[in-house]
Parts: structure tokens; C-alpha cells; sequence
């Protein structure tokens, strides 16, 4: 049930200011795309607005056309909640719900949007949570409030809260940037399970990372503070990492940024 | 050329040991009973405030040549800081004892189980039923009038609130905080018992202890309405953004992980309104005006309250009256003191355990 995504020239604003400019790129069903730039260049803004989340902060506004499945999810009769259940997303903070217990956190986009049943929300837990691989040490404490979890445990509850809605495009946005290696290494390890299911776009800081896991590249980058963001390379993440086409993007993979 | 040393070579230092610290302070005391009461300038509070100042200075010249400027400096300002919360407490217990050492006397069964009707000057007797229900019933009805409101309020100034129309709403909140509580009572008493209460009671104008509690609301509102809202504001927004992006709707974001995270905070401010308002003479006066005898029903005629109770009763040319004043002071501070335990327990009431 994986889905398309096509931008075409979208350019996103905070007030005036303008934060991405004219970015157009298609992620294609089931891979993983990796978004790697210097702080600032607007990579987690450009993923903030395919699911609507940009829009959450006063000011924001975008230009341009986002499709999925050759759907505008920027139509005026879209659904916002609609767009955001089709479109899941993982934080760069783990943020899982302080009130709630392990199990509540896994169930609650299902719960909080009607599902009742008890079975069904049972097996959802314990899919979810395989799928998170975070079942097994989990899985005698269900009712433990999920903030009780070490960061690398929350942030993997937080996917399983994520997927748990069934969702067809998952979004992470720095996922693993507070966590430890090892953490990392089951959260990339997650990211090929899930690839077979959801088609996923990662922004992440780490080289290897976006090496390691990714099907395809954005390179983005500014020319200077003030400017807005621009996507400067994007392309199969092997030519990216070892013959990209633009000179910038083969000075930032090097390390000889600025 | 100087060159300024900011770090030390010798980590280890010289403490000033408790001794010097206690003879210091009975120095002080004896200097200055020696002074105030040698001289006959005072009596033993300027003793006690000249042996602080004393101590303070003692204290500081022995720290600094035992320990060095900066652990002095230290040692006064947490001497400062540990007399400013004694001094914050002392008034408070105070309070605390006098009520219970003078309320005591007429703690009996007799006070909570009857009124004052009929009792006149010379009895002995009487009690503060009928008041305890006034307040009961005045606070309840106010509480469930301004809790809903104010927190739907203070969601509208959160969540939804921008531009003009919310900076109105919360300017007129904070306006609404400095209105006395006199004038609560006489916008209700002007509004509602001469123009509204006419209506339903045959074109007669009628205290009730409804009237009361509107003018409570009136208190109530602000205090409730700026307390979420500070509590709403520290809910973090990765929380909310974590809700939207799994598809939840906002107002079910609201109810569900919002307001639940932010629970403890928002049932502290209700409780401070709720004993605000529990506290409030001048409006029950105006607008229910008091009666002696007991009155369930708060929707007709006059009620009474503790507050006001205590307010008649120690004005009262009765030698009986003042013990009853104490005791229903008493009484007042306890049930607002139990409701607020009860609320907290409720609200920490939480079924995960930690």
C-alpha cells in the first residue's frame, strides 16, 4: 500500500521568510530516500510539509504542488487528519505520551480515532511492537508509562506508534541523532523491515547513515545564512556517495564543506 | 605587567567549623542584649533584630579569614535565605496556632449540627450548619460555573486564540484579576437580584445564595483561566505534533493528551481559586445577605456562609460569639485545606504507577 510522492516546485515560508525554494523530487513506492544538507538548508521543513505538519506553526505556508498518488494533499478540500493518518512521522525527539502506558502510546492513533475493540487493538500492540523490534523487552510491562523507556526504547515505541495506524509514508525526521550506536543500529536495521511495507524519507545528519540505509539522496544545501534552502543533488544514493554530478555535493560528502 | 590568576593551585581549603559559627551567634545575642537593654533603648525585639544584623557581620568577618571572600559571601546569603523562609513561615504558623488553640473551645458536635436561629445573646450555644452549607453550596455552584468556562477559555487562548480578538480576551482577563471583590458582589447585586431575580419571584427583588455564587465566578474566572493557560503553554509542542501526526484530530489532541499532561497544574489553580473564593465576605453580604437559620436551597432566599459567619460573629455584642467566630475560622481553613488535599490525590491519581 505503499504510495508516491511527487513535489514539484514547493517552497515553504515562516512568515516572510522564506525557508525552501522550488523543490521538486519523486520518491518512488517502498525505498528509502535519505535527505542529507548543513543545519538550516530546510530538509526537515521539506519534510514537515508532506505531511501538513508545517502548516502547525504559526505563519507557515507553502507554494507549490505535493502530490501523492497524484493526489494535492495541498487541495482545498483535503482533509488535514486524513493526509497525516496516510502520512505517519517519526521525531527527532522521542515523544512518547507522558499520561499513557506502553501500550496506550502503541494504540493510540487507533484509539483517539475510534477503534474500540479490544482484539484488535491487542493484536495491533503486539504487531506494532514486533515490527519495532521492541516486543521482547517490552513485553511484560505493557502497562508501564512508555516514558519510563531508555531513548533508544522510546524512540523505537514511538515507530510502533507510528506504523501502528497503518500509515503509507513514514516520515523521520533525524531519527536516531539522540541515540546511541547501538539504538542506531536497530532503528536502520527496522528502517529494511519496514521498507517492504512503507515507503520511508529519512532527513538524517549522518553520512553513513544515509549510505547505510538509503535507496536514494537529496543533497541540500544554501548559499548563505538568509537564503532559502535549494535541493541540489538528488539521485541513486551510490552514484550520490561515490560520482555525484555537482561539485557542492561532493565537497559536503568529502568534508570540505564552507 | 600583572597577570591575573583565575585559577586556583591549592584546591583544598579551610572550613569554618560549627563552634566558631555558634559562638559567633551567642556573641552577637549577648552584644546586643548588653546594648539595647544596658542602655534602655528597646526592648527583646530590637535585641533579636540588632543580633541578626550582629550575626550577619560577625559571621562574615570570621568566614573571610578562616575561608576566604567568596565562601563568605556564600555563607551570608544562605543565612539570608534560610531567615527569609523562616520569616515566611513564622506568620503562617502563627495563624495555624491561633486558630486551633482558640477554635477548640467550641469544636463540638453542637456547632456542626445547628444553626443560629433562635439563638439570641445570652446562650451559649449555637453553631455553623447553616453556614457550612452556604458555603458548601455557593463554592460548589461557582466552581462548576467557572472551571468549565475558564479552561475552555484558557484552550481558546492556547490553542485556537490569535491575532486581535485573543489579546482582547486575555487583556480583560487580567483586568478581571484586580476587580475587588466588593465589586463583584454589587455588579451581581445591580445585575442579577435588581433586575434578573425580579423575574422569577413576582417582580420582587430576592437575595440567593445563587447571586452568591455568580459573584464567586466572577473571582473564580481569572485566576482560573491565567493558571491553565500558563499549564497549557508548558504542555510541549512535540507532544501535540506527535498526536497531529498520527492523524489525530485537534480538538481530540486536546482532550486526550493535552489537558491530561497539563492535569495536575490546571486542578492547583482551581483549588487556589476555590479557596479565593471560600474566603470571600463582601459579596455573600451584598448578594445573599446572610440569614440565621438553615437554607438548602441556594436558588431562593438568604444564605449564609462561614466567611460571613465569622465576619457577624465577631462583630456580635455576644460574649458567646467570638468562640463561634474562631471556630468557624477554624473550620473554614480545614475544609479548604481538605479540599485541596482531595483534589491533588484525585488529580495525581494517575494508573500508571511510576
Amino acid at each position: 500500500m505503499a504510495k508516491r510522492i511527487e513535489a514539484s516546485n514547493v517552497s515553504s515560508y515562516y512568515g516572510s521568510f522564506k525557508a525552501i525554494d522550488g523543490i521538486s523530487m519523486t520518491v518512488e513506492p517502498k525505498t528509502i530516500t535519505a535527505l542529507i544538507g548543513p543545519s538550516g538548508c530546510g530538509k526537515s521543513t521539506f519534510l514537515r510539509s508532506i505531511n501538513r505538519m508545517h502548516e502547525v506553526l504559526p505563519g507557515a505556508r507553502i507554494e507549490g504542488k505535493l502530490t501523492i498518488d497524484d493526489q494535492n494533499i495541498y487541495d482545498s478540500d483535503v482533509d488535514v487528519t486524513a493526509v497525516r493518518r496516510m502520512i505517519g512521522m517519526v521525531f527527532q525527539r522521542p515523544n512518547p505520551f507522558p499520561t499513557m502506558s506502553i501500550y496506550e502510546n502503541v494504540v493510540a492513533g487507533l484509539k483517539l480515532n475510534g477503534v474500540k475493540k479490544k482484539s484488535v487493538l491487542d493484536d495491533a500492540v503486539e504487531q506494532s511492537l514486533k515490527s519495532a523490534n521492541l516486543w521482547d523487552e517490552v513485553k511484560d510491562r505493557l502497562s508501564r508509562p512508555g516514558a519510563g523507556l531508555s531513548g533508544g526504547q522510546q524512540q523505537r515505541l514511538c515507530i510502533a506508534r507510528t506504523i501502528a495506524v497503518e500509515p503509507q509514508v513514514v516520515l523521520m525526521d533525524e531519527p536516531c541523532s539522540a541515540l546511541d550506536p547501538i539504538s542506531t543500529l536497530a532503528i536502520e536495521d527496522l528502517m529494511f523491515k519496514l521498507k517492504d511495507r512503507f515507503t520511508i524519507i529519512i532527513v538524517t545528519h549522518n553520512m553513513q547513515q544515509a549510505a547505510r540505509v538509503s535507496d536514494k539522496t537529496g543533497f541540500f544545501s544554501i548559499e548563505k545564512t538568509g537564503d532559502p534552502g535549494r535541493l541540489i543533488e538528488y539521485d541513486d544514493t551510490p552514484k550520490i556517495f561515490s560520482n555525484p554530478t555537482e561539485k557542492k555535493t561532493e565537497d559536503y560528502i568529502t568534508g570540505r564543506f564552507g | 605587567m600583572t597577570t591575573v590568576q583565575m585559577t586556583p593551585d591549592q584546591l583544598r581549603g579551610r572550613k569554618l567549623s560549627p563552634v566558631v559559627n555558634m559562638i559567633v551567634a551567642v556573641a552577637a545575642v549577648a552584644v546586643a542584649a548588653a546594648v539595647v537593654l544596658g542602655l534602655g533603648i528597646g526592648n527583646w525585639v530590637l535585641v533579636v533584630v540588632m543580633a541578626g544584623v550582629l550575626y550577619l557581620a560577625g559571621l562574615f568577618a570570621a568566614a573571610t579569614r578562616v575561608e576566604g571572600r567568596r565562601s563568605a559571601r556564600d555563607r551570608i546569603w544562605k543565612t539570608l535565605v534560610y531567615s527569609a523562609c523562616v520569616l515566611a513561615v513564622l506568620p503562617l504558623a502563627s495563624v495555624v496556632w491561633t486558630l486551633v488553640s482558640k477554635g477548640a473551645a467550641r469544636l463540638d458536635g453542637d456547632f456542626f449540627n445547628s444553626s443560629m436561629n433562635n439563638i439570641g445573646a445570652r446562650d451559649p450555644n449555637g453553631g455553623a450548619y447553616h453556614a457550612i452549607v452556604g458555603t458548601l453550596e455557593q463554592v460548589g455552584l461557582a466552581t462548576l460555573m467557572a472551571v468549565p468556562l475558564g479552561v475552555l477559555g484558557a484552550i481558546y487562548l492556547v490553542e485556537y486564540g490569535r491575532g486581535r480578538f485573543a489579546l482582547t480576551v486575555r487583556f480583560f482577563v487580567d483586568v478581571m484579576t484586580g476587580i475587588p471583590s466588593i465589586v463583584a458582589g454589587l455588579f451581581v447585586l445591580a445585575f442579577w437580584v435588581l433586575i434578573v431575580s425580579p423575574w422569577f419571584n413576582d417582580g420582587q427583588p430576592r437575595f440567593s445564595g445563587f447571586a452568591a455564587s455568580l459573584a464567586l465566578t466572577v473571582l473564580m474566572l481569572p485566576t482560573i483561566v491565567r493558571s491553565t493557560e500558563e499549564m497549557l503553554r508548558l504542555v510541549p509542542g512535540p507532544l501535540r505534533e506527535g498526536a497531529y501526526a498520527l492523524g489525530v484530530p485537534q480538538w481530540k489532541t486536546i482532550l486526550r493528551v493535552v489537558i491530561p499532561t497539563a492535569l495536575p497544574g490546571i486542578v492547583t489553580g482551581v483549588m487556589l481559586a476555590v479557596a479565593r473564593a471560600a474566603g470571600e465576605t463582601a459579596p455573600v453580604l451584598l448578594v445573599a445577605g446572610g440569614a440565621a437559620a438553615i437554607n438548602f436551597d441556594p436558588f431562593a432566599g438568604n444564605q449564609a456562609s462561614l466567611a460571613l459567619f465569622v465576619y457577624q460573629q465577631a462583630g456580635d455584642a455576644s460574649r458567646y460569639a467570638p468562640a463561634r467566630a474562631w471556630t468557624a475560622a477554624l473550620t473554614l481553613v480545614a475544609l479548604v485545606l481538605i479540599l485541596t488535599i482531595a483534589a491533588k490525590l484525585l488529580a495525581r491519581r494517575n494508573r500508571l504507577s511510576k
